[in-house]
């Protein structure tokens, strides 16, 4: 009962957040340019906001990146070069921080991530520089494209149905010559899982969009990364989970250093950015125990497809979503 | 499944282990550096070369705008700047964007020491990967 309050009351919380009232204040402030507040406003929002973003995304399960870019883009002042470059620092500094964990338990395998992350860091070179191009076309290029892209997010994590343990019959002939295969003890069951890929050309193929699309957007890619690895090349969900966030820490470096280099990372407002995503995601990681994240998750989807819709609005200039 | 079966075949390769301790080390390093310099520079301990309010009044515009206003550098260029505040800052994030490269220089002495050339070849394209764009060479020229 009183877990159930709890989890009722924290996704309440995250709904506000997401949809008011700091979120509001930073539109709002936005819309009026902003000028009337002293400089340490808009980094101290973004402190707080990103905390509160860090705690949401741990509990519905995804990254920050992705809710990151098409929030902060929509509800504060930054331009769109700034949020995608921020962005990408968010991801990296995150999956930085959980890779060797991740590793040193056997969940992310070097083994499987090695191939794909060499696939999709060179593609999202590729996808910053398109990004980077195309804003400079017509920023509104970019946000249309953005909210797209995030509409098509909102929709692949509801009806995507992951598989748990996959059935590989038979590996094909490049994951056998790559090694893709090891073995982890189940917490939950307390089973050895032995697991194997399969269809790993089909896999590098689709990481070659990913790629492209984590740098061009700036958004961490663990959305794509896990129904790849786990839906067409058969690894286990939490080896997919896991080796996707580990991957992350390669595909968003590469992008990362586009951005760098191009003067698009401003530390004023990435660096609150990036520490209170990660204090956010340890807060998120203690009360995942005590919430019911599906009901988070599903209140996340609604935000992805109401900031990915106004990610449209602003990039068409229809003015419908304020 | 003995007990050391059961350890055997769930453990980590020793590469994994040794690339998720240097990435520990690093990562956090990382974050504190810049945790540490943020405060020398909002604080204004250490002077930026960019002022604050110059910052918040163009942060809208996009980044050739931006830069050609605030006088701010690209590529490697911060690197002059490192005694002011503001690109103080970019020193942890610079670290963290090495880690990746620093770390697969580090399996792949491994792989090349056991003759496992395949995931050495896939080390190799990797580092020229993230060497090149860490270079410059593709973010930095024009506007």
């Amino acid at each position: 009962m009183e877990k159930r309050t709890f989890g009722q009351a924290l996704a309440g919380a995250g709904a506000a957040v997401l949809s008011s009232p700091i979120a509001v204040m930073a539109a709002e402030q936005a819309a009026s340019g902003g000028a009337s507040k002293p400089w340490w406003f808009w980094p101290l929002v973004l402190l707080v906001f990103c905390f509160i973003l860090g705690v949401v995304a741990v509990l519905a399960g995804v990254g920050g990146g992705v809710l990151y870019v098409p929030l902060v883009s929509g509800f504060f002042p930054f331009h769109i070069d700034f949020v995608r470059g921020a962005g990408l620092m968010v991801a990296l500094a995150g999956a930085l921080a959980a890779g060797p964990g991740l590793l040193r338990r056997n969940l992310a395998s070097l083994r499987l991530a090695l191939p794909v992350a060499l696939v999709a860091s060179t593609c999202s070179i590729a996808g910053a520089m398109l990004g980077l191009y195309l804003s400079r076309l017509d920023p509104d290029i970019v946000q249309v494209c953005l909210g797209a892209t995030i509409v098509g997010i909102a929709a692949l994590l509801t009806f995507s149905k992951n598989s748990e343990l996959p059935v590989v019959d038979k590996q094909d002939a490049i994951g056998l010559a790559l090694g893709m295969r090891g073995a982890f003890k189940d917490q939950s069951s307390g089973n050895i899982v032995e697991w194997k890929t399969h269809r790993t050309l089909m896999g590098l193929i689709m990481f070659i969009f990913i790629g492209v699309l984590a740098g061009m957007f700036g958004l961490g890619a663990g959305w794509a990364n896990v129904p790849v690895l786990n839906l067409v090349m058969g690894a286990p969900l939490k080896i997919s989970v896991a080796t996707s966030k580990f991957l992350l820490s390669i595909t968003d470096t590469s992008a990362a250093w586009i951005y760098l280099n191009k003067g698009c990372v401003i530390p004023l407002m990435a660096i609150p950015s990036i520490i209170g995503l990660m204090l956010g995601s340890l807060v998120g990681v203690k009360l995942l125990a005590k919430t019911k994240p599906k009901v988070i998750r599903i209140i996340v989807i609604c935000v992805l497809l109401f900031a990915g819709l106004k990610a449209i609005d602003k990039g068409l200039g229809i003015g419908l979503l304020g | 499944m003995t007990a050391q079966n059961e350890k055997d075949i769930t453990a980590p390769r020793k590469e994994q282990i040794t690339y998720a301790n240097v990435l520990s080390i690093g990562a956090w390093t990382g974050i504190a550096i810049m945790t540490v310099t943020y405060i020398l520079y909002v604080t204004g301990i250490i002077p930026p070369h960019v002022d604050v309010n110059l910052i918040v009044d163009n942060w809208d515009k996009g980044v050739s705008q931006y830069r050609h206003i605030t006088d701010s550098p690209q590529g490697w260029n911060w690197v002059l700047l490192l005694g002011k505040g503001d690109f103080l800052n970019f020193v942890g994030m610079v670290l963290l964007a090495l880690m990746t490269i620093l770390c697969y220089l580090i399996i792949l002495k491994g792989y090349l020491v056991r003759k496992n050339f395949a995931y050495a070849v896939i080390c190799i394209l990797e580092v020229t990967v993230l060497a090149l764009a860490a270079s410059g060479i593709f973010g930095s020229g024009g506007h």
